[in-house]
């Protein structure tokens, strides 16, 4: 072989072998990849059917209801315009709470329950994961998105003697918001 | 007085850079060499002032001067010692500081601790940190600055995140940091080899200890944010792909690519434009993880404070880095010509492919990490891209990856012949497989396709790798320190491959609801109940639950997981408990009260899980051992007394 046709092989091989690895990659892509739904849009049906997906919203105050003893736990999920019943059966994360955000994975049930195998909330200053505040954004408006992780992070905040930086206070609800 | 002798440093640090970076590479360019002996200088006396600033917020933090914006953010009055020192960099601004401190402490090291560069080179590498630092500075001093005042002072501070309030934050951050930033110094070569014009292998020979070193860093950095992140609840285990692991695992896979293709350049003079391409690409990863981790862009269960504005500036400032790196590129471009070949077996193109497929991987992390970003700017509805992707594909690129290394090590360089390794390799191989599935069937007795596949291929790798140093032994030959760290960092890597596998087949994990005087079964195991009582701490609650575990009606140990409340954030967080028993790592944490006298606990079970830590840790160190070979000393002291040798050097 020339030095030319050895290099022809290898430039080719090499074509071929990420093309490959790149159309799995797509497809592995296509199956895995989960969308986000709030209620709203849950409750118009736009998730299709036995798909995975996650629900973020925030917890209804006072929905939270577990059988004495029992690992299941049932909440409500709602942006303020529509609710989705929640069954999740595990130890729920230390972040969980009423009035908190919260995203959950898992499928809609043939009764509207949302089934939930994964229960998120994160670990955030503003008790907010970010899709949840774009969501009631987009559902409310500024103000709506910005007054709830303000009074759920005034709740459990630092007990009046938050010292609010200036340049936190004012990132605070455009990182919220954006 | 503290705060604004530290913000006062801060701003003489930022001159001391400028000067640093003009100096260095105007007084190259310009001929100058009075000029570029001014810059040794200016690094002396910016680290001073770096470490003053450094120096002064961390007194801020112990005396607890609560009129300091950051350190009331980020401090309490009941806050440990230990704890408050540590929170110098629990957020962005001191975590920014830390990143400036190491690049000083980098820079430092390549100014005074290689004196045999020649003085021109030198003075262009540190012009090119200066320039990085400059753009850190400014970025700190304009946008994230820790030393701002409070009017008025805050009477308590709104402490640590509670999260972090974990040893973790003491050694993770700062190691992982130094690996980061050390890839700021193999760009700093390869931009001053690229400003020379004089693209031969010297530079690739005089950057190789300090990238490889810097991939040390990073290994050991990953490895303990890896072991933080098992045991901390909220977290997800050990590796969860979320962006912010993935944002330090992108450069690792660069990085680990650019030291094989540093050895292709350094020994054969070969594949100049890729080794300079990744060392760019190197840097420009470790900076995008800053972006990424710092802009709140993308939504990950680690990130803290989050500001868009800060964002826009990395990003700023990272296409003035990326974009003058690349365009000094296409500049020297034409001087990048080798006319060496090699032939399809032979060693280069083995790292070759082992560079392919580092790249194709790091590719595919890359776009699983800013799909969400790209699709949620595009409206193509808000998804979130989890280990269902992640690990399939990054496997595909790992598995051929790891079946070309135990080959490669025996190819030559320029030949294609394997020669007599040919039979030490199938030998390996065969006893590989049995092993492997042995190990797979025999010892666990069921487990998933990949099991045998994982435990064969790292059983090949370490058999293979130790051929060449027992046989070397034997005959009484020494081993120079780059074969012998070669050698432990692929057994290293093999050890993982092989935890991994048993980590991904045979992990148990069970939520369960137990009443004091209950017991679960999970595994081999048996958990029994003691129930719950109370706790305090110095700054928290807490409520920890006794669990005596037995197996097989065998004491192994009593674990008491807690749960904490902060008072000063009343944030509630699991404070888990783990045990290591014949290589299984058990982990509990306490849920809640269920009521009826109940409480939920998470057991899992998780087989060789320290080993993936373990087995980074020997990796790291097969990379300091072969940064520290004579060769890379020496080596320096010949060229520079016949500057401008090249070809054919002895390996």
């Amino acid at each position: 072989m020339t030095p030319r046709r050895r290099r022809l092989i290898l430039v080719l091989g090499i074509v071929v072998g990420v093309s490959i690895a790149g159309a799995l990659a797509l497809s592995a892509f296509r199956r895995n990849v989960t969308f986000f739904f709030d209620p709203t849009q849950v409750s118009a049906g736009q998730v299709p059917a036995g798909e995975r997906f996650r629900l973020g919203g925030m917890v209804t105050q006072g929905s939270l209801h577990r059988a004495p003893g029992s690992l299941e736990v049932r909440f409500v999920v709602t942006d303020f315009n529509h609710d989705v019943p929640v069954r999740y059966t595990g130890v729920l994360p230390d972040l969980f709470r009423e009035g908190a955000g919260v995203v959950a994975h898992g499928r809609l049930s043939g009764d509207g329950t949302f089934v939930a195998d994964e229960v998120l909330a994160k670990h955030d200053e503003k008790y907010m994961p970010p899709e949840v505040a774009r969501s009631l954004k987009r559902r409310h408006g500024d103000s709506r998105a910005e007054a709830v992780p303000a009074t759920a992070g005034q709740g459990e905040g630092a007990a009046g003697a938050a010292p609010r930086a200036p340049t936190n206070a004012a990132a605070a609800p455009s990182a919220a918001g954006s | 007085m503290l705060p604004e002798l530290g913000h006062f440093a801060l701003i003489l640090a930022l001159l001391l850079a400028g000067l640093q970076a003009f100096f260095g590479i105007a007084g190259p360019a310009l001929g100058r060499d009075r000029w570029s002996g001014a810059v040794t200088s200016a690094v002396a006396g910016q680290a001073v002032m770096i470490a003053t600033a450094v120096a002064c917020l961390v007194g801020c933090f112990v005396s607890e001067d609560f009129s300091v914006a950051y350190v009331a953010e980020n401090s309490n009055s009941a806050l440990p010692l230990f704890y408050r020192v540590t929170a110098l960099w629990g957020a962005h601004e001191g975590s920014l500081l830390l990143w400036i401190l190491l690049l000083a402490a980098w820079t430092v090291a390549v100014a005074f601790g290689s004196g045999r560069l020649p003085p021109r080179f030198a003075a262009r590498v540190l012009g090119v940190l200066g320039v990085v630092s400059f753009g850190f500075l400014l970025f700190t001093l304009a946008t994230s600055n820790p030393f701002l005042r409070l009017d008025p002072p805050a009477p308590d501070g709104r402490d640590l995140n509670p999260i972090l309030q974990d040893p973790g934050l003491a050694v993770h951050p700062p190691i992982l940091y130094t690996g980061y930033v050390g890839f700021a110094v193999a760009f700093a070569f390869a931009c001053a080899a690229m400003l020379e014009g004089r693209l031969d292998q010297n530079w690739a020979r005089w950057t190789r200890p300090w990238t490889t070193t810097a991939w040390s860093f990073l290994t050991c950095g990953i490895a303990l944010g890896s072991f933080w992140a098992y045991y901390e609840l909220g977290w997800g285990g050990f590796w969860f792909w979320d962006p912010v692991e993935n944002a330090s695992f992108m450069p690792w896979l660069v990085g680990t690519a650019l030291i094989h293709s540093l050895a292709v350049t350094d020994k054969r003079g070969l594949f100049k434009s890729w080794t300079l391409l990744l060392a760019i690409l190197a840097f420009s990863l470790s900076l995008l993880g800053t972006f990424l981790v710092r802009s709140g862009v993308l939504v990950s269960v680690h990130s803290f404070a989050a500001d868009p504005t800060r964002g826009i500036f990395i990003l700023t400032f990272l296409i003035i880095m990326i974009g003058g790196a690349l365009t000094l590129y296409a500049w020297r471009a034409p001087l990048l010509r080798s006319s060496a070949g090699f032939e399809l077996g032979a060693r280069e193109s083995f790292l070759l492919f082992n560079n392919v497929l580092l790249v194709i991987a790091a590719a595919t992390v890359f776009a699983g990490t800013l799909a969400p970003l790209i699709s949620d700017s595009l409206k193509l509805g808000t998804l979130s891209v989890g280990p269902p992707y992640f690990n399939p594909t990054f496997m595909l690129s790992m598995l051929p990856l790891l079946a070309l290394l135990s080959v490669g090590i025996h190819a030559n360089w320029k030949r294609g012949r394997l020669g007599d390794s040919q039979r030490a390799l199938l030998q390996t191989f065969v006893a590989a497989l049995v092993l492997g599935c042995g190990f797979a069937f025999g010892l666990y007795s069921h487990g998933k396709v990949l099991t045998p596949i994982g435990a064969t291929l790292a059983v090949w790798i370490i058999l293979s790798s130790l051929v060449d140093p027992i046989d070397r032994w034997r005959r009484g030959l020494t081993l120079s320190r780059a074969v012998l760290g070669m050698t432990v960092a692929h057994i290293g890597l093999a050890l993982a491959v092989f935890a991994l596998t048993a980590v991904q087949s045979f992990t148990i994990e069970r939520d369960v609801a137990l009443a004091p005087g209950g017991t679960t079964k999970v595994g081999d195991y048996e958990f029994r109940f003691e129930g719950v009582k109370p706790v305090e701490g110095p700054n928290y609650e807490a409520v920890a639950g006794t669990l005596t575990v037995t197996r097989h009606g065998v004491p192994v140990a009593v674990m008491v997981p807690q749960k904490r409340n902060f008072w000063v954030q009343h944030q509630v967080i699991s404070e888990t408990a783990i045990r290591m028993h014949r290589g299984n790592n058990l982990l509990l944490a306490l849920g809640e009260d269920l009521g009826a006298g109940r409480w939920s606990v998470r057991i899992q079970i998780r087989p060789l899980v320290a080993l993936i830590w373990i087995a980074a840790f020997i990796m790291a160190m097969g990379g300091a051992l072969a940064a520290s070979d004579r060769r890379y000393r020496t080596a320096r002291a010949l060229v520079t007394s016949s500057e401008g040798a090249t070809a054919g050097q002895p390996g």
